[in-house]
């Protein structure tokens, strides 16, 4: 597969449960190496300068990355300390993404006692703190109600307005990466099946919706695919979110 | 351009900082999360004490036991104290797996630490959290009368020992737990390596009483050294060995246990 992303752009990386997604992400993120090929992230290529890329990047996995023994304060000033960001300027940071995504109701909470959308917003702020150009988020808003989904996202649209990050997103919600995203990538059994923006791909395949876009490029539809470990992730996400 | 700006940066002393920083901030969050949960230290207390208290109070008079010594409780504390600290750590594994089964463990291989920051850290909070239940068991020493030699150089000294042992285990519970990667496995395992660890050492008999191949395997545990330099510094007991080949063997321990775990440590997520 090849893809690229423009500065400031919003992308998603669309396909069905064990289509390679995560796999993506973990190799962008100098998570795993990969075993043929190869990527580069702001011009630093993913093998040799892993520490370089790993410096600008903020990145939510799937699963939920917040401490639950610690409050969400506490939570902000670890991440704070784990990524670089400069002594005096921890606190005005963590202030400003407090603001920004709006956590000041459940700061002193311990993490294990809040909701699905509270966690979230708190995982991307943590994620904000040094200033990422560019935000990995894996299906971000996998087993959130209506209400929190949006409120993520309008969220993200603030930040890449105000900062230009680039956000690349990982979802199995074709509404979703059809309003949200700027351009889409379709991926399915570790391949590329398509991309483009949403108005192109559905004009290149002559279909209404990115859903008919999906079984037009595969010739299956989204629901087919994943693993056990799939499901049982994301099952035991949401139960804990919910 | 921008690209050999960082790296050349990155060659001189920012891994250093990012190792001690990333330590750091383990070990805070450590601190916090005994502050937030205290009981924990409280109810894993439990079951050092009743070591200490029904079987070395049964085995109170036995002098082969305690080598020599007249009181087989006072002999017993410090490697009850060590054993109380080896549990400790090796949960340390399932906490890895727990993270990784979470997000935690990506999240934090996606961070500028380096790994063996990431390692020493979670080896850190283990030895934090092995030095507030030494403290307790202690305070029940100290308020119960067992015969300890109440020094501030010795105490001091055997808790030094008694963390950078307890780091040591950690890392080497995250090997495990890189290793065999699902919870149910690894209480399995868990048992496996630490039950064999405690019996082949000093901890609860000296060395002097085991049969030779015990003896023989215990000299290669780190558990008997950490024990051993406890039993010297907190109950002035001589046994042959020396203090500094205690802590030597010790810090090698954990040097090697945590560069093994920090190369094994990232193959956890997948």
């Amino acid at each position: 597969m090849t893809f690229s992303v423009a500065a400031g752009e919003s992308f998603g990386l669309l396909g069905p449960n064990g289509a390679g997604k995560t796999t993506t992400i973990r190799v962008l993120t100098t998570l795993l190496r990969p075993t043929d090929g190869g990527a580069s992230v702001d011009g630093h290529d993913v093998v040799r300068e892993g520490l370089a890329i790993r410096r600008i990047l903020g990145y939510i996995p799937q699963a939920i990355s917040i401490d639950g023994a610690l409050t969400a304060r506490e939570n902000l000033e670890f991440y704070a300390r784990v990524t670089d960001v400069p002594r005096a300027e921890r606190r005005e940071r963590i202030e400003r993404a407090v603001g920004v995504m709006g956590l000041d109701s459940f700061l002193d909470r311990l993490g294990r006692t809040l909701s699905g959308g509270m966690l979230r917003r708190l995982e991307i702020a943590t994620a904000l703190l040094n200033r990422p150009r560019i935000l990995f988020l894996d299906e971000p808003t996998v087993g959130l109600d209506p209400t929190a989904r949006r409120l993520v996202w309008e969220r993200l649209e603030e930040l890449r307005e105000e900062a230009g990050t680039t956000l690349f997103v990982t979802t199995h919600q074709m509404e979703e990466a059809e309003r949200q995203c700027d351009r889409i990538a379709i991926m399915d059994l570790g391949r590329l099946a398509a991309q483009g923006t949403p108005a192109e791909l559905c004009e290149e395949f002559e279909v209404d919706t990115l859903d008919d876009v999906f079984t037009a490029a595969t010739g299956r539809t989204i629901e087919e695919g994943g693993s056990f470990r799939d499901a049982r992730r994301s099952r035991r996400l949401s139960r804990r979110l919910g | 351009m921008h690209a050999e700006a960082v790296v050349s940066r990155a060659g001189s002393a920012e891994p250093l900082r990012r190792i001690v920083g990333g330590i750091g901030a383990m070990g805070w969050a450590e601190i916090r999360k005994l502050r937030h949960d205290n009981v924990d230290i409280l109810t894993r207390s439990v079951q050092p004490l009743l070591w200490l208290f029904i079987f070395g109070t049964a085995l109170r008079r036995n002098r082969a036991l305690a080598g020599g010594f007249h009181d087989y409780r006072a002999y017993l504390a410090p490697g009850i104290m060590a054993q109380a600290a080896l549990f400790i750590a090796i949960f340390f594994g399932l906490a890895v797996i727990w993270e990784r089964d979470v997000g935690q463990l990506q999240r934090l291989l996606a961070t500028p630490l380096p790994r063996v920051a990431i390692v020493l850290g979670k080896a850190g909070g283990a030895g934090i959290r092995a030095l507030a239940q030494s403290v307790v068991l202690l305070i029940v020493l100290a308020a119960t009368g067992i015969s300890i030699k109440w020094t501030v150089g010795g105490v001091a000294g055997a808790l030094v020992l008694l963390v950078f042992a307890t780091g040591g285990f950690a890392c080497l519970s995250m090997i495990l737990a890189s290793l065999v990667r699902t919870r149910e496995r690894f209480m399995g395992i868990g048992q496996m390596v630490m039950m064999p660890l405690f019996f082949a050492s000093s901890a609860l008999y000296p060395l002097s009483i085991m049969p030779k191949w015990l003896r023989v395997l215990a000299h290669g545990n780190p558990l008997t050294y950490e024990v051993h330099g406890m039993r010297q510094l907190l109950l002035g007991i001589h046994t042959g060995g020396t203090l500094w080949v205690d802590f030597l063997f010790v810090a090698a321990f954990l040097a090697v246990a945590a560069a093994v775990a920090a190369k094994t440590y990232p193959r956890a997520i997948l």
